[in-house]
């Protein structure tokens, strides 16, 4: 895997070997191996949309390993307020540094970037679209927990219909031979197209409506939280949050080993009885992410090979 | 074409014979190929197919379009059979190619897409193997099973 000068826009982008080598990567990174390797390199960070972990993560990512962070973090001081395309923004940043991150709000909008810019592009999400970076630092804690991609039964918990991260995550996961249950009320379920695509060697997928029904243990549960604003009725809302709450309790259904993951922020879909158990994983999770961003910003920039 | 549907139809000394077209959509056939100012244009719709059940059927007379200009309409009649008449004779006979990549020819019907925000030219790319294919938007990467009605 050569990474060096490529942009990361998309999960579908990568094969997997290349998701492999770029997850073992990460791991790589965590344990110490390429302290300073981001060294005198500047990364343009433009955030269209507003977000605090996916930049301070990627900003934190960069200054640890010795790189430097310009950009701006709201997009009405930005030129696209003054009326200027986002190719012309990003054909006038890309010769201010090495790399670019960038989260926007119109979905296509990293491609785009990447397809004008003369350096990286990395997208930190695009509309509803792709959040790639996500998607590794999710399987690198994956990976972290049991030695292996291949082979593992996963559920997934709440909306799959809106939430680009179990999108992403079951596309990618799909080449490795997993196991699905998808669990969610019948107006959030997984998108048929995402089901089509999910075609890998030995891979499968039930449909279920409540953790209930699930007929054998889990080794992970991605919990998504279920948005207010997706229900016209808030005493449904209400009765469906309810149904999708994981705690202490739900163990008994889920296995006592099953590992829960969640892309945060949480609101009250994981009671916090949870946490201090050892199968709470989500902020691990989280704290994987300068890792996995660190690897990749090394490997698009040449400094990590 | 049986010899009945062929009295049917205006018959052509030189041009373009697009049958198999499904019913009924020569007109959007005529609009998609951008050949409804280009001389005299006969259509049929609705002659009994045993392969289709319906089809239609469009003659262009007097010229011969170029399988760059006839593979426009893969996504909306991808069964269409091509023949090009050279003194009431058929000198070529041929199906539609379905292109992997349909760069400018549909839009998205995403509104938050890039390419209905920027101006950028669309790119679509194809999925679905056979006569029914699906295409991906490689902007937004949503995925269409009815790529016919994004023709522009």
């Amino acid at each position: 895997m050569d990474l060096k000068g490529c942009s990361i826009v998309s999960i579908r982008d990568f094969p997997k070997e290349d998701i492999q080598a770029v997850v073992d990567k990460a791991l790589e990174v965590k344990s110490g191996k390429w302290a300073g390797a981001l060294d005198g390199k500047v990364l343009a960070t433009l955030f269209f949309e507003p977000s605090t972990r996916t930049r301070l993560s990627f900003e934190g990512a960069m200054v640890s390993m010795g790189g430097r962070v310009i950009g701006f973090a709201d997009p009405n001081i930005s030129s696209a307020k003054k009326g200027e395309s986002l190719a012309d923004t990003i054909r006038t940043v890309t010769g201010y540094c090495d790399v670019i991150v960038m989260r926007h709000n119109i979905e296509g909008a990293a491609r785009l970037a990447s397809q004008v810019a003369t350096v990286p592009v990395i997208n930190a999400g695009d509309g509803s679209n792709q959040h790639p970076t996500q998607t590794f630092l999710d399987l690198a804690t994956i990976q972290e927990e049991f030695g292996r991609l291949e082979g593992l039964k996963v559920g997934m918990l709440g909306d799959l219909k809106y939430g680009r991260t179990v999108h992403s995550l079951s596309l990618a996961l799909a080449l490795f031979g997993t196991k699905f249950s998808f669990i969610a009320p019948p107006s959030l379920r997984m998108p048929e197209y995402t089901l089509e695509q999910l075609k890998g060697a030995d891979t499968s997928f039930i449909e279920i409506g409540d953790i209930n029904e699930l007929n054998d243990s889990l080794d992970v549960l991605y919990v998504t939280r279920i948005q207010k604003e997706r229900f016209a009725d808030f005493q449904e809302y209400e009765r469906v949050a309810g149904a999708y709450r994981i705690g202490r309790d739900s163990l008994k259904l889920l296995g006592e080993e099953v590992r829960i993951m969640h892309p945060l922020p949480r609101v009250d879909e994981i009671v916090e009885d949870l946490d201090k158990t050892p199968n709470a994983i989500y902020f691990r999770q989280a704290h994987n992410g300068i890792p996995t961003r660190q690897a990749l910003l090394g490997l698009v920039t040449g400094t990590i090979q | 074409m049986t010899e009945d549907s062929k009295l049917k139809v205006y018959a052509l000394e030189s041009g373009t014979v697009i049958d198999h077209i499904p019913s009924p959509l020569a007109l959007k056939v005529v609009e998609i190929l951008g050949v409804q100012h280009e001389g005299i244009i006969t259509i049929g719709i609705n002659f009994p197919s045993s392969q289709l059940g319906r089809k239609d059927v469009v003659k262009v007379e007097n010229l011969k379009l170029t399988p760059a200009v006839t593979d426009r309409m893969a996504l909306v009649a991808p069964t269409a059979t091509i023949n090009i008449i050279e003194k009431s004779q058929v000198v070529e006979k041929r199906k539609i190619h379905i292109p992997n990549e349909f760069k400018g020819m549909l839009r998205c019907p995403n509104p938050n897409c890039v390419t209905n925000v920027e101006g950028v030219t669309t790119h679509f790319v194809r999925e679905g193997e056979g006569s029914k294919p699906t295409v991906r938007c490689i902007y937004c990467e949503r995925v269409y099973r009815q790529p016919g009605d994004l023709v522009v």
